[in-house]
């Protein structure tokens, strides 16, 4: 069973939805017992970076998250879900993060990205833009480089260890769109919405094994 | 580069897709959750849901269609049409919806745009205008004015300052349909998109009198669309998604050119 984290944020249903076409089961869960049982834990997380901190603490998920992880459960984060495994974001803050993996979440533009290229560039982020894979994984298999995915964001992780990052995409400047640690990854864009190509690394999450 | 966007529109009544899709060869060609399907297949990056059941006693059937299409579709999807109040909005999206539309109720409660991007997020907040071109300024620049209830009732309102006004108020997109041109196939109101699109800040999707691929590259690189809205071009399969796409890209326009396959 695929634990789905319901720590009282945003609509899941479309993440069981989609998991469940492509033949998993899945389930929005708040139960701890349940997410401790699960043999794939899918952390979702939609608006802000703090609350969705807040609710995973609230809600005693980090704990069995963690404990996922070291077992080598494979785990999914989504869009926040992604963005609250860094230590810490420059949303209404800086604001701490889970720290499970190193690194920052910064803002469209950051300070440093050339003007001319994100000049007239509209943030959020919203849209379907390329996925550019950085190297061969499980998560990805079968998508063709440069396929689209659909994004909706204002902000994203910029890890601290390269090797961490399995896929950029490009929007005025490179930015990391996903992350592996282990069995541990994580997408910005949304795979729920990001249509056939979505499917597939959703098939190929449910597919990977302890 | 984030790809501009062809959004295939189906009117719905009664929970059915009515001006039926001509070209497909579908066992029931009014179910909503078919089409979005077959559109989903041919490569539409978005879809809109227009509700225009007219019975209050049929109101609730768009939640249904919603929940539907969500179960089986795995692109976001706009409902829009007959949404009053935040509750709707809350309705639509759990349902499974990515964005709500609102017309005439945003013109007479403007601050059910606030509320609902406050609550929800500007990003799942649509803002439809329907313009009518009603003259000329006195420097010359053309009024369109604001009609709503389906382009039936005039609002005074001047559509630019509308649109303006409507980011302000927190819409995450503005979904602008030219009254003069919707239903004639003789190309989008480009003036009137460019107008729009050089006001706001958001994402413009130009709708209203598509007749061929050339005017939708024509809305986005005439007129700065984000995004273009088609219906009869492609229900009546005078044209395909991807022949629209293909022109896009031939001019330059980047595009989502993978088509979708099944989840299977």
């Amino acid at each position: 069973m695929i634990a789905i984290l319901d720590y009282g944020i945003g609509n899941l249903k479309s993440v069981e939805r989609a998991l469940t076409a492509v033949g998993a089961e899945a389930k929005v869960t708040s139960s701890l017992k349940e997410i401790r049982e699960a043999d794939k834990l899918v952390v979702p997380g939609v608006g802000a970076f703090g609350a969705c901190v807040t609710g995973m603490k609230r809600q005693e998920f980090v704990e069995p998250l963690i404990e996922a992880i070291e077992k080598g459960k494979p785990v999914l984060g989504i869009c926040v879900g992604l963005q609250m495994l860094f230590d810490e974001s420059e949303e209404l803050g800086p604001t701490p993060g889970l720290a499970i993996l190193p690194g920052r979440v910064v803002r469209f533009f950051p300070s440093d990205a050339p003007s001319e290229t994100v000049q007239g560039l509209k943030v959020p982020h919203i849209g379907w833009n390329t996925l550019e894979v950085t190297r061969p994984n499980k998560l990805f298999k079968g998508i063709p480089d440069g396929a689209r995915v659909y994004f909706v964001h204002s902000y994203f992780a910029q890890p601290s260890n390269p090797s961490d990052i399995l896929a950029n995409s490009h929007y005025g400047i490179n930015f990391c769109c996903a992350v592996q640690h282990e069995n541990l990854f994580a997408t910005q864009f949304h795979p729920e919405k990001s249509g056939a190509v979505g499917l597939r690394i959703l098939s190929n999450f449910i597919r990977l094994v302890n | 580069m984030l790809a501009r966007r062809v959004i295939p529109c189906l009117d719905v009544k009664n929970g059915r897709v009515v001006k039926g899709v001509n070209f497909l060869n579908l066992r029931d060609a009014g179910d909503p959750v078919e089409l979005a399907k077959q559109y989903d297949l041919l490569g539409a990056d978005e879809l809109v849901f227009l509700d225009i059941t007219a019975s209050h006693e049929h109101r609730d059937l768009i939640y249904e269609v919603a929940a539907r299409v969500a179960d089986q579709v795995f692109i976001p999807f706009t409902v829009g049409g007959g949404i009053r109040r935040t509750e709707d909005f809350r309705r639509i999206l759990k349902a499974g919806a990515d964005k709500v539309s609102i017309n005439t109720a945003a013109v007479e409660c403007p601050e059910l745009i606030t509320e609902a991007a406050a609550e929800f997020g500007s990003q799942c907040v649509v803002i439809a205008i329907d313009p009518r071109l009603v003259g000329y300024y006195d420097d010359g620049s053309p009024r369109w004015e604001v009609f709503v209830h389906g382009g039936r009732t005039p609002t005074g309102l001047d559509a630019l300052e509308w649109a303006q006004r409507a980011e302000a108020l927190g819409a995450g997109e503005i979904l602008l349909t030219s009254m003069d041109r919707d239903g004639t196939q003789i190309g989008y109101d480009v003036a009137l998109t460019r107008a729009v699109a050089d006001r706001v800040s958001i994402p413009v999707i130009a709708s209203g009198g598509a007749g061929c691929p050339k005017d939708c590259v024509e809305a986005i690189i005439g007129g700065q669309a984000d995004a273009v809205l088609v219906a009869s071009i492609v229900h009546d399969g005078n044209y395909t998604i991807t022949q629209i796409k293909e022109a896009m890209r031939s001019a330059g326009i980047p595009v989502r050119m993978e088509v979708g396959t099944s989840a299977e």
